[in-house]
């Protein structure tokens, strides 16, 4: 819970407000310490591990089969905000691997030739990688597993949009063409898990995560909704890293459910109340990319110090693997629903980062956008080549100021702290005078 | 139509041709393409690496390769973030400054600069601009099924685009002449690897890379033409290490890097281009075209960093090139800023280490003009080694 939250909270009448407000984040972060004792206990106990990523984890499917999901990316963003990613970096780098290459990967190698030690506890080994294409990267790094541990590594290919503003569904010939091909890679995956695990596949034991899956996945798409409150109700950046922690981490699971249910009651009740996370909103915006975790909280208070509040993130879109699309499992069919689930959800994340501008510009009225802050990465290719083009195209067709940063989500060497304040606070002085003359005109 | 993009060079020497074609690579006002359009025929550019030309041709258009280049970018420059590969900035500023004019464009899943490449096209071009999703999963049973229908997809946008529809028999035709593209191509690498000193690297970069702008008959013509006067050119052999050049699958290194590199060593075998020779054995003409370009794409391929496939461990089919081509050191290369081709660098260096092939490790753009120190280090690297 942020500073602000605290200190705008007045108690109640029904005494809810003590109860509900932050309870998404003291949960949340609750949640994540239990995960990874999960995670630190978890060869004491003769469980494996599968090493997914946050863009299509198959969580549903491997929880059927009683494996834990380590997620490199959330692992590696933990050592970054934990001012620990130098270090595995540096060791990733001695290994070989060159400035350039994306530093979650090299802090996975880090962490990888330091037998898994991390910040947050011991990462157990992979016992296979199941990762799809949503970002390349994702297929070189489970690469680099295979060739560390020979494990098993299963890329599930899931075809995303051939161009903007033209998705195809069910039913449509170029939408099924996709569909069965991830349909016959699931089932291809399903051999794999059984081999890897030594246990039978369960179609009842998936249905019960697809079951958790989808609620938490209604209640996910009321989260990114529901934040049209005026004030806005969390911040996407800083509260919505939480929301994600637990949509990957705890996905298919019943305790990630009950979360998004919970987190959903209390933005509600949030929004009845009118209580908001600023003392002053002045600015609403929408972040663009990954968030700078080398200098997270004080990336945060460069824009909150100005009253700016991101109500919005693509981060929340695609690092959830999509599932603000609120997609729900039909639980009567449930592989073939998985592989259209996947499709779609995972569809939507790749969408979230190549083809943003439009889903942006949609946010600018119902969202009461007034700038949108662009986070272009040094590590990730996959977000970030198209930000300074989608920027344009934002300014073209919507009346907001935008920002374009440049900096890392790993590497702090890359993080020009100072650089990034003096563009933000021109940034807000540019919105300032925005604000000026509309009032004018009006 | 038949107007001929290349002409001039029926009679000239070798050394000649080899002079039109470099002309031609390093020409960033694509005259072969303004002559095309000139005529009437319309363009489909493709990015980097694999793109089944054979689709396009068979429309009757031009499959123009959209490679970038070695020059400035300006207005392309507004476009892009600075942590980026040079191609993917390049090939917008082509089509941004108008030197190649298209009707079409498409990029692939190679990596994440090329998928996002579509999008920006797509928001700053009026024509169709897509990606192409050629299979990732290469070891799945279904992955030539879904190529197939990808294929036929395309297809239909590529008919759009024409105005018309693709038979069957058009892709027949068009794979024929493929086919003798790629098996010339493959007749110019059994020259590089059995008597290297006849034709330098750079020489067949500049008689390939051609290819990627002109129809394809075109380019036969050529290429049987040249690869005759290179069979009979009266050079010596000379005491040179033989080398594999590795890391030029996407972006491409400047010509004069190669040049730079050639007036050293052998090259016998490298992935430049990989994607015009991806395809290793001749596509089936029978039965159903599209079926057969899929797979072929999948069973009788090449190797690259930017394709997973379980059965082509890259740095055993890095070593299995080396050791093919006799060559008895590599140079692993990457092009600055990307994460594939740096990525693989690590495996190649760590297995090449394991079986005792000296390498020698750099990183190159295709923007670069200094040569001096690149040039110094590899006389030191191949002296350490032939002077043992």
């Amino acid at each position: 819970m942020s500073s602000e939250q605290i200190t705008r909270v007045t108690p109640s009448s029904d005494g809810r407000a003590e109860t509900l407000v932050g309870r998404g984040n003291r949960d949340g972060n609750q949640l994540f310490r239990e995960w990874y004792k999960e995670l630190t206990t978890a060869p004491e106990r003769g469980e494996k591990a599968a090493y997914v990523f946050v863009m299509g984890s198959l969580a549903e499917l491997l929880r059927s089969f009683d494996l834990h999901t380590v997620f490199p990316e959330i692992n590696g963003l933990q050592t970054a905000v934990r001012h620990a990613s130098e270090s595995y970096i540096a060791d990733a780098e001695d290994y070989g691997y060159a400035s350039d290459v994306c530093g979650y990967v090299k802090a996975d190698v880090g962490l990888q030739m330091r037998g898994g030690d991390h910040p947050m506890g011991r990462i157990p080994p992979p016992a296979v990688a199941v990762y799809t294409n949503a970002c390349n990267t994702y297929i070189k790094w489970a690469e680099i597993w295979e060739r560390m541990y020979h494990v098993p590594i299963f890329t599930l290919d899931v075809p995303g949009s051939r161009t903007e503003g033209r998705r195809t569904w069910k039913g449509d010939a170029d939408f099924d063409n996709d569909r069965l091909y991830v349909e016959g890679q699931v089932k291809e995956l399903i051999g794999v898990l059984e081999g890897v695990t030594g246990k039978k596949f369960d179609i009842d034991k998936l249905r019960d995560h697809m079951g958790y899956a989808n609620r938490m996945s209604v209640g996910f798409k009321r989260v990114v909704e529901v934040n049209k409150a005026v004030p806005a109700l969390y911040n996407g950046v800083t509260d919505g890293t939480v929301y994600l922690g637990v949509a990957n981490g705890f996905r298919g699971r019943e305790e990630g459910a009950k979360y998004f249910e919970d987190l959903v009651e209390e933005l509600e009740y949030k929004a009845a109340n009118g209580i908001g996370t600023l003392h002053e909103e002045k600015y609403r915006l929408v972040f663009v990319g990954v968030p700078c975790y080398p200098i997270f909280r004080r990336f945060g208070e460069m824009f909150s110090k100005w009253g700016g509040e991101f109500v919005g993130s693509s981060y929340l879109w695609f690092a959830s693997g999509g599932m603000n699309t609120g997609f729900e499992y039909d639980l009567d069919n449930p592989l073939e629903s998985l592989a259209e689930g996947v499709l779609v959800t995972v569809r939507n994340a790749m969408d979230s980062m190549f083809y943003s501008d439009k889903m942006l510009v949609d946010m600018v009225e119902p969202y009461g956008i007034d700038g949108v802050v662009y986070h272009s990465i040094k590590s990730c290719r996959t977000v970030s080549t198209g930000l300074a083009d989608n920027r344009l195209a934002v300014m073209k067709d919507a009346d907001v100021g935008t920002l374009l940063l440049e900096s890392d989500h790993m590497d702090s060497r890359v993080v020009s702290e100072a650089q990034l304040k003096n563009r933000v606070d021109a940034f807000f002085e540019g919105l300032a005078t925005r604000k000026l003359i509309a009032a004018r005109a009006s | 139509m038949v107007v001929r993009m290349l002409e001039g060079w029926q009679d000239l020497p070798i050394e000649g041709v080899v002079e039109y074609c470099r002309d031609l690579v390093e020409d960033v006002d694509y005259p072969t393409v303004k002559r095309w359009r000139e005529n009437g025929g319309k363009v489909v550019g493709r990015f980097q690496v694999y793109f089944p030309d054979e689709i396009v041709a068979a429309a009757g258009m031009l499959p123009l390769s959209v490679r970038g280049g070695s020059f400035e970018v300006s207005e392309a420059g507004a476009h892009f973030g600075g942590y980026l590969c040079s191609i993917v900035k390049t090939s917008l500023e082509l089509a941004l400054t108008r030197k190649i004019v298209l009707d079409m464009f498409v990029s692939h899943p190679i990596c994440d600069s090329a998928r996002n490449l579509a999008a920006v096209y797509g928001r700053n071009f009026d024509y169709p601009c897509e990606i192409l999703y050629l299979p990732q999963n290469a070891n799945s049973a279904h992955a030539i099924t879904y190529l197939r229908g990808e294929y036929d997809r395309l297809k239909r946008d590529v008919e759009d685009v024409a105005g018309h529809r693709i038979s069957d028999d058009d892709l027949r035709a068009a794979i024929v002449i493929f086919n003798e593209n790629r098996r010339l191509l493959r007749e110019m690498y059994a020259i590089r690897r059995d008597s290297p000193w006849l034709l330098a690297v750079d020489e067949a970069y500049v008689l390939m890379a051609v290819g990627g702008m002109v129809p394809r008959q075109e380019h036969n013509e050529l290429l049987r033409y040249a690869l005759d006067l290179v069979g009979k050119r009266n050079l010596q052999p000379q005491d040179r290490m033989r080398l594999v050049l590795e890391g030029g699958f996407c972006e491409q290194p400047p010509l004069d890097l190669l040049h730079t590199i050639g007036q050293f060593s052998y090259v016998v075998d490298d992935d430049l281009l990989i994607g015009s020779r991806w395809i290793t054995e001749d596509v089936s003409t029978e039965g159903d075209p599209l079926g057969n370009l899929a797979d072929a794409y999948l069973e009788h391929s090449s190797y690259s960093a930017v394709q997973h496939d379980l059965r082509k461990p890259k740095e055993k089919m890095l070593l299995d090139r080396i050791k093919d081509s006799g060559a008895s050191a590599a140079i692993i290369t990457a092009a600055k800023m990307c994460e594939p081709g740096l990525d693989e660098q690590v495996a190649y260096i760590k297995a090449l280490d394991e079986e005792g092939v000296p390498y020698f490790v750099s990183e190159f753009e295709e923007s670069m003009t200094s040569f001096d120190s690149l040039q110094i280090q590899l006389e030191t690297f191949i002296e350490n080694i032939l002077f043992v």
